[in-house]
Order: structure tokens, then C-alpha cells, then sequence
């Protein structure tokens, strides 16, 4: 596999068959998990990074494959643990492009602590979770965003476990940028991974994407063209949360809830929708989104949330350089001779 | 205080003597410990301490669960421990004086603060009567002295209000102990003024508390002598008192600097080994990162990270934390990357007594994994050991590409002894090599000590993946190949075993061969060394040896087990060691254990050796 990888290839001519690993791909034929890496390996070249500049990381898990597919540096680890990994690379590496390919069950389940404290301190990774809303290595028991009566091999008689939304969780946390696609949607994914990319900070995109062996269909009224544009509400920032085939329905504000109104109906006009704003200050309407669900309400596509927040990295950096200011750069011998001392002669 | 001139008194020189200060939380007796000990090393003297104080962070007042102690020994030589049993106890409170007297050398010298011993601290001390006055302490020499109110006494002008004045008690009792052991409290002074230079009225006080302590002592009738140690005759040079943690810290940022490599420590807090992290979050102006993380995976993994980008990773613990850390073990192992893990080890079982010391934890390190998953494991044997061995960890793990664990104990970890600074021309070299060079790169490729190559992401041109799935032996791509994997289980065991050839002789105390062999691993060393000085000295044929390395082994301990009759194993635990000997060399290992949370005693290994030969 390493073969023609010898010689360092300058960043404009990469293309995106430069970063396949040429690996013979292990995933299920038709799982949701092929366009992520054909968009991802699509965005790479573009980024202007030196090939050797990224890292995949990843935990178990389906999803976790992906590190051994794209032709960067990649470490496929432990359950859960990608993203405290990731976060020992980041921190002592900010000069490499760190991406974190996890899943519902990796980064939620046995990975939860992890995942909100890699989000809340901001920390420049990129987090793609793939949400199939089930576990797919083990062969089919319900995972942290299984909906509430699901049957599978661990929930006979049906899920009771509430759900986690893994954005709502995300932005619970303070996460500075929050997104949400679906494997069928390349046109939408590729732009948001694109922001994503970009991003300073954890960068959190969930992509819904369908296990077509243990959950096959979840997400089919949010791809199917003749559905989908009543079952999901498309965000863009600055413009009216509207939606629905007739682009009839809207998102109001009504006290601290929202609610689904149609427009021209009841007095409502466009100008009661709430427009969207991802760069508000307070996450808590984006919060809100995050919480829809079928089939009270759309489900929301695109960026919730981007806001600006140093990463902890740069903060990190800026320690050690105002140590160093104040301080001056540490020497060895001085470091020992400190502290309580005296001198036998 | 009397204002007639002082009479002299008679001075009794000493060789050696274990002090230990008690009291409640509040007392201070750590610092009255701490700055005593102080005051002992600049006259040159060897000494070593041992803190111990309750795991609650403030015990109600007066109970017998809630009193902390200071245990220090100093003498005109090297001091190898603080020391079996007090000569002197100064006790603060009833509760104090109960739960240490035990311990306390018949005959020994009692300072007892009076004051203390009100009905009601004597009742949460379950005393039926005041130990003072009902002649159950004739067979000691008994001072009570009324130290609150001679504190309060002298500073009547203080401005300082009841509490704060209550504080300054243990600079009375440090006052009093520095006069009664003809040390000078000139520099206690200056150092009062600095450490409280942002409270002048608070530094008056302590100040004004000291004076009153020695002019107490010095004047009044009660102390027939003063002591005086005998004087020392150290290798000069410049000292410092260091405990184990900070020498851990300042051996890991010796590695970096000597190699030059960026050092990284993913660490979450956990008693005893909290001051690592602590001591390396403030020396950010080396090259030094730190990273308090969620929690113990966190920790190890975020180390993993690290060290896959290239720097010198460590991550601390104590045995719950190692215990949460296996799985990332494993896959640090696997990976073949470089990184250390320090144990510094307390009473188990789980959360178990977390401020005592033990020795439990080396069958953990050695084999707590799932899989046949080899690690180096080293330990330290004494608080300024600690920099030598946290050196070793690295150099051990950079040239062979492994994770190695290094075990101290609580009992080290927060212990102080005074340390020859050692001049940084003279530590040894370690040298990093990344790889660069993409022709002909393989990520499971080894060299003659079976290290795969360390290759930082960022090198262009040698993009690879590595994992937690069984590999290749050569390419590193997964492979569950049947022959492959009995290959790579192999090599992995033939790597750690290979480390051995690095390993010097064996130092082995005594004669070379005889009736007994004394073991001994981690912080045994001092009280160890001491039982084998006086049984050699009483004319007995025995040997020791103490081991920096228990994975692997040096090569030559069978052969040096195969010159004596009988070999003892003195450890901390139920005999973890022994169990590891007896496997390793078929030998039939006399074990000693304790496991009390306390060091074993010089006196315990000496009547042991006496039984056997
Ligand atoms: S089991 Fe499901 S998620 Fe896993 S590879 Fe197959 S289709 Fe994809």
C-alpha cells in the first residue's frame, strides 16, 4: 500500500485519489459510510494542507474503519476513546489537521465523558459523527440515539432508553460549531464539511447515515425526494426558518417553546418566523433545533451554531509563551538548584 | 517568663533522632515539620521525613480519625527512613497523643500541648481520664506544656484576632523544638518574613510565636538538657530537599531538555500523585505541556496522542487510576509507542486507604492486561531516586518504543530527603531519533533492539496507520493471519525481555555468597539497607540486592539467588515480589509482609534476618 506514497507531493496537485489509501474498503455494499469518505476525500485536496498535516483518529466502531481508507496519518484505537486521543495530538501538535470519524454508540455511549469535554474546552478537532442510531459491529442492539420503542436484539420489546440528539448534546456542552447532514445529501454535506473544516475550535458535524443491514430505511422520509421537504427544515443563516413543499411552514417563537405555524394561516405572516441566526451568542434557540424530532416537528439540516472562541490549543500555546515572557525560557540547571537549598562546603 | 539570667544546661550529643510532630489538620504541624527539617539540613545533616496526614481534607477538631503527623529523622550520616519509632512525639491535642503513642520508644520524650486537654477533647479522644495527670504516661518523659495560652500570652499585642493568634502555635512549638535542639532560628526568621511578606502583621506574630518558644524552652526548668546532634561530615556540595513527586517532575523535565523533545503530561488528579501534575503545570516555560484531563483514560489517552505526535508523553496516577488506564496500556503496547505511566502506589484494594503508603500494585503493572501484553516496569526506591528513575523510564522507552511504568509509592512520592544537586553536564544522554527518511519504510520494521521506527505525523511522504488491531508484522496493516499473530506476540515479549542487556551487574551488598539473600524493591531500600548494615555489622553472612528493574529482570539475579541459602523478601503487600521470584527462578522465597499503610521498620527486617540466620 506503500508503494507510490514515497515522495512528498506538493499540495496543488493533489487530487483526491491521492488521499484513498487504496485499502480495500470493508464496509457493507450500500452503507452510508462510502459518500462520507468519498466527500471527505473530495474536500482534502482543496484545503491547501499538506497531505502529511492530517490525522484521522478514530475508536471501534463501523465508522472507526475510516482511518485505514484515507491516505494521511491515522490511528484506529479503543472504544471511545478517539477523541481524548485526538486531543493529546492536537494539543501537542496544532500545526496538524486532526479529524475524529466516531459513531453513535463510540462517541455517545462509551465515549460520552470524552466528547463533552473535548467539546466544551474547544479544542480544534474535527468531530464527524456518524448517526446510524444503532449498533452495527455487534450486529444490531440499540445505541444511545435509538428512538424510544425501538425493537432490535438488546430491546425485544421495544427501546426505553430516551435518546440522546447528538447536536443538542454538543451545543449542551458549548460547542462553537454544530452541524447536521445526511449521508444521501452530497451536495449539503460537502459544503458543510467544507465550514467545518475551516473551523477554529471543535468543529462537531453529525451526519445521519443509514446502516443498510441493522437499521436499513431509519432516515428514508428525511432522503426520499417526495418527503423530504416536509420532514426536514433546511437552516441558513440570516433567512427565515421555513419549510414544507409549499415553503408554507415556519418556526415561531412562542414563549420559551417553539412551535410549527403555517403561514398565511391564523394571521401568520413571514415575518413571524424565526429567522436564523448561527452566530447568536447564546446557543439556547440552537438548542432548541437541535431537540426537533419527527413527526411534531421537521428535522433540522445545516450549521446550528458558528461562533468564534479561541481554541485550547492557542490558549494552551499562549501559557507557555507568557510563561516564557515572564520567566524566561527555563534552564535545566537553575530548575534543579531551585527550591530550599544550602551548600555543604 | 522568668527574667533571670539563663542557666546553662548540660548539652547531650546525638547520633541520630526520630522526631514526630501531631496535632489536628489546623495545628500546622506539617509546616512546624517541614521547617524544622529545614533547619536540620543546613547544618549539613542527612535526614528523611514522612508526612501523614488523614484523607479527609479537614476532619472535625479533635478526633482521633482527623490527626495528621510529620515524622522526621536526622542524623550525622545518611538517613535512610524517618525513622521505626519516635524519640520525641510533640503532640498537639489528646487525640494526637492517642493514636501515636503506640508508637513512641519507651522512655521516649513527650511535648504535650495542656491546653488542648479540655473534658471535651478528651472525650472525642475516648479518654475515661486526662492522661497528663493519671500517671498512665510514667514510662515516658512527659512536658506538658500549656502552648496555647503561652502563644496567646505573647502576642497580646499582636492585633491579631483569637483564631489567627490560635494559628501561630506552631511556630511556639517549632521555637521550642529549635532551642531544645540547639538549632539557630535567625534564618527561620528571615524565611517568616518572605513567606508572609504580603502579611506583615501576620509574619510579626509568627515571628514574635517563634522567639516566645525558644526563650520558653530556654528558660524554663522543666528540660534538664538540650540535645545536639553530632557533627556531620557530608559530600560537599549543593543540596536541596526534594520529595519523590517534585523529583519526578524534575527528572521528566530533565529528559526533555537533555533530549530536546517536548514533553507532555495528560494527567487526572488523584492522591498521592497529584504534585507531579501540579509541579509540571508550573514549569511551562520549559518545554513543557500539561493537560488535566476528564478523567484516568482520559489521561493515558490523551498521552497516547502525544507521543503518536512526537513528544515525550508521560501520564500519572496511583493504583485505581492504573487499574482505569489497562485498555489504553494495551494499546500503547500494541501501537509500540513510546511513553510513561507513573504509579505512585497507596493502599488497595479500590479507593482502599488513599493517603497510606504500599507496595501493592507491581502484579498490576507487571500483568494487569488483557492479551500477552508486556510492559517495562521500574520502580524508585527513595524520594531523590525518583529523578534518576523518572530518566530511566524515558531512556527505556524512547530507545525501545514501548510504554514503561514506573512505580513509587505514596510513602516516596511525599517523603523529602536532602539531594546532592547533580551538575546537568553529568546526567546521561538521550538521544531521539525521528524517522524521515520514506525509502524502503515499513511501520513494523525493527532494528537490532526490535524498535520500530518513531515517525511523527507531519513527515512527509511516510502517511501510514497504525492500531489497535493485531498488524502485520512488517507493513503494520491489519492482519488476524493465525502465524502472524503468534510472530507479533513473540517479538513483542522478545522486545521487553531484550531490555535486560542494557541493565549494569547487579549491586549486591555483602558477600558474594552465603546464608542469606535480602530482595527488596521500591521504598523498602532504606529501612532494608540499615537491617543488613547492623546484621552485617553483628557479624552475620547476608547479602542484598534491590531492584530498579522488575520488568524485566536483570539477567543476573538467578545466578547471584542461586550463591545463598535462603533469600528474604521484605514488601509492602502480601508478597508480590516473591510470588514473581519464586515463578521466575524456582526459588523458596521467606517472605516478610506488612500491610498497614506504613513502611516496613528497620527493627522488623533485622529480627527477621536474625530468624533466618
Ligand atoms: S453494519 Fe451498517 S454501518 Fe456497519 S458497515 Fe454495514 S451498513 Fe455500514
Amino acid at each position: 500500500m506503500m508503494t507510490d506514497m514515497t515522495v512528498a507531493t506538493p499540495v496543488q496537485a493533489l487530487t483526491k485519489k491521492d488521499f484513498e489509501s487504496g485499502l480495500d474498503v470493508r464496509w457493507c455494499p450500500g452503507c452510508g459510510d462510502y459518500a462520507v469518505l468519498s466527500q471527505i476525500t473530495k474536500l482534502m485536496p482543496k484545503l491547501g494542507i499538506p497531505r502529511e498535516n492530517f490525522a484521522f483518529v478514530s475508536g471501534i466502531g463501523c465508522s472507526s474503519r475510516f482511518p485505514y481508507y484515507v491516505q494521511t496519518y491515522g490511528l484506529h484505537t479503543i472504544h471511545g476513546r478517539a477523541l481524548a486521543i485526538a486531543t493529546g495530538l492536537k494539543i501537542s501538535r496544532p500545526d496538524l489537521s486532526v479529524w475524529v470519524v466516531t459513531g453513535d454508540g463510540d462517541a455517545l455511549a462509551i465515549g460520552g465523558n470524552h466528547f463533552i469535554h473535548a467539546v466544551r474546552r474547544n479544542i480544534g478537532l474535527k468531530v464527524i459523527l456518524l448517526n446510524n442510531r444503532i449498533y452495527g459491529l455487534t450486529k444490531g442492539q440499540y445505541s444511545p440515539t435509538s428512538e424510544l420503542g425501538k425493537k432490535t436484539k438488546t430491546s425485544p420489546l421495544g427501546n426505553i432508553d430516551q435518546p440522546f440528539s447528538p447536536v443538542a448534546l454538543a451545543l449542551g456542552a458549548g460547542a462553537t460549531f454544530a452541524a447536521r447532514c445526511i449521508d444521501g445529501d452530497q451536495a449539503m454535506m460537502a459544503a458543510i464539511l467544507e465550514r467545518a473544516a475551516k473551523h477554529e475550535g471543535t468543529a462537531f458535524v453529525e451526519i445521519l447515515q443509514n446502516c443498510v443491514v441493522f437499521n436499513d430505511g431509519a432516515f428514508d422520509a428525511l432522503s426520499d425526494k417526495a418527503t423530504r421537504d416536509d420532514t426536514r427544515l433546511v437552516m441558513e443563516h440570516g433567512k427565515p426558518l421555513i419549510f414544507g413543499k409549499e415553503r408554507n411552514k415556519g418556526i415561531r417563537l412562542s414563549g420559551m417553546d417553539m412551535e410549527v405555524v403555517t403561514i398565511g394561516e391564523n394571521g401568520v405572516t413571514e415575518a413571524d418566523i424565526l429567522v436564523h441566526n448561527e452566530n447568536a451568542a447564546h446557543s439556547g434557540l440552537a438548542f432548541s433545533l437541535g431537540q426537533f424530532e419527527s413527526p411534531d416537528f421537521p428535522v433540522p439540516f445545516g450549521v446550528f451554531r458558528d461562533v468564534d472562541k479561541p481554541s485550547y490549543e492557542s490558549l494552551s500555546q499562549q501559557l507557555s509563551e507568557s510563561a516564557r515572557a515572564a520567566k524566561g525560557r527555563g534552564d535545566l540547571q537553575r530548575l534543579l538548584n531551585s527550591g530550599e537549598t544550602w551548600t555543604i562546603k | 517568663m522568668s527574667n533571670e539570667p539563663v542557666k546553662a544546661r548540660p548539652v547531650e550529643e546525638l547520633d541520630s533522632v526520630v522526631i514526630r510532630f501531631v496535632g489536628d489538620s489546623g495545628d500546622g504541624m506539617q509546616l512546624t515539620g517541614t521547617e524544622f527539617s529545614k533547619a536540620v539540613a543546613k547544618a549539613g545533616h542527612g535526614f528523611t521525613t514522612h508526612p501523614d496526614y488523614p484523607s479527609e481534607i479537614r476532619a472535625p477538631t479533635g478526633t482521633l480519625y482527623g490527626v495528621s503527623g510529620y515524622q522526621i529523622q536526622y542524623s550525622t550520616g545518611r538517613v535512610f527512613t524517618s525513622g521505626d519509632a519516635p524519640d520525641v512525639l510533640v503532640a498537639m491535642n489528646p487525640a494526637a497523643l492517642k493514636t501515636n503513642l503506640p508508637d513512641v520508644k519507651h522512655g521516649g520524650i513527650l511535648i504535650v500541648n495542656s491546653s488542648a486537654f479540655t473534658p471535651g477533647n478528651l472525650e472525642k479522644a475516648k479518654y475515661a481520664s486526662n492522661p497528663l495527670t493519671d500517671g498512665s504516661l510514667q514510662g515516658h518523659r512527659l512536658y506538658a506544656i500549656d502552648i496555647s495560652t503561652l502563644t496567646a500570652n505573647a502576642l497580646t499585642d499582636s492585633g491579631l484576632g483569637k483564631k489567627e493568634v490560635g494559628m501561630c502555635k506552631n511556630y511556639f512549638s517549632l521555637g521550642l523544638m529549635m532551642c531544645l535542639y540547639s538549632r539557630p532560628v535567625d534564618k527561620e526568621i528571615t524565611d517568616i518574613e518572605k513567606k508572609f511578606a504580603k502579611k506583615p502583621k501576620v509574619a510579626a506574630a509568627n515571628i514574635t510565636a517563634l522567639r516566645a518558644g525558644y526563650a520558653y524552652a530556654e528558660a524554663t526548668e522543666m528540660f534538664a538538657v538540650s540535645y545536639q546532634m553530632r557533627e556531620s561530615t557530608p559530600v560537599p556540595g549543593k543540596y536541596r530537599s526534594i520529595t519523590g513527586n517534585t523529583a519526578s517532575a524534575l527528572g521528566f523535565v530533565a529528559a526533555s531538555e537533555i533530549s530536546g523533545v517536548p514533553l507532555f503530561i495528560g494527567s487526572y488528579p488523584i492522591t498521592p500523585a497529584t504534585e507531579i501534575l501540579q509541579e509540571l503545570s508550573n514549569l511551562k516555560h520549559y518545554n513543557v505541556t500539561s493537560f488535566q484531563a476528564e478523567d484516568e483514560i482520559a489521561g493515558i489517552c490523551s498521552t497516547i496522542g502525544a507521543s503518536y505526535g512526537g513528544a515525550l508523553a508521560l501520564t500519572t496516577t496511583s493504583g485505581p487510576g492504573l487499574a482505569l488506564k489497562t485498555e489504553a496500556l494495551g494499546l500503547a503496547a500494541i501501537l509500540e509507542i513510546p511513553m510513561v505511566i507513573v504509579d505512585v502506589q497507596r493502599a488497595g484494594p479500590c479507593t482502599g486507604i488513599p493517603t497510606k503508603t504500599e507496595q501493592s500494585d507491581l502484579l498490576q503493572a507487571l500483568y494487569g492486561r488483557n492479551g500477552e501484553c508486556p510492559i517495562p516496569v521500574i520502580a524508585a526506591n527513595s524520594p531523590s531516586d525518583c529523578f534518576d528513575a523518572a530518566l530511566e523510564a524515558f531512556r527505556i522507552a524512547v530507545k525501545y518504543m514501548t510504554p514503561v511504568i514506573l512505580l513509587t509509592e505514596g510513602g516516596i512520592g511525599q517523603a523529602a530527603e536532602p539531594w546532592l544537586i547533580p551538575d546537568v553536564a553529568s546526567l546521561p544522554k538521550m538521544e531521539v531519533k525521528y524517522r524521515t527518511d520514506p525509502n524502503g519504510f515499513q511501520p513494523y520494521a525493527r532494528d537490532g533492539n526490535l524498535a520500530r521506527a518513531w515517525v511523527r505525523p507531519g513527515t512527509p511522504g511516510m502517511e501510514h496507520r497504525l492500531g489497535g488491531l493485531e498488524k502485520d508484522a512488517l507493513t503494520g496493516n491489519i492482519s488476524s493471519e493465525p502465524l502472524n499473530h503468534q510472530i507479533m506476540c513473540e517479538t513483542r515479549a522478545a522486545k521487553v525481555a531484550g531490555i535486560a542487556r542494557d541493565f549494569p551487574p547487579s549491586k549486591v551488598e555483602g558477600p558474594a555468597k552465603g546464608d542469606l539473600l535480602v530482595i527488596g524493591w521500591g521504598s523498602t531500600y532504606g529501612s532494608i539497607a540499615q537491617a543488613w548494615q547492623k546484621a552485617s555489622t553483628a557479624g552475620k553472612s547476608v547479602a542484598f540486592v534491590h531492584l530498579r528493574h522488575l520488568n524485566p529482570l536483570p539477567s543476573d539475579l538467578g545466578d547471584i539467588i542461586s550463591r545463598y541459602k535462603k533469600v528474604l523478601v521484605p514488601e509492602t503487600n502480601l508478597g508480590q515480589l516473591s510470588k514473581l521470584l519464586r515463578e521466575r527462578y524456582l526459588v523458596d522465597v521467606v517472605q516478610l509482609n506488612k500491610i498497614q499503610g506504613k513502611p516496613l521498620k528497620v527493627t522488623e527486617i533485622y529480627d527477621r534476618i536474625l530468624e533466618l540466620c
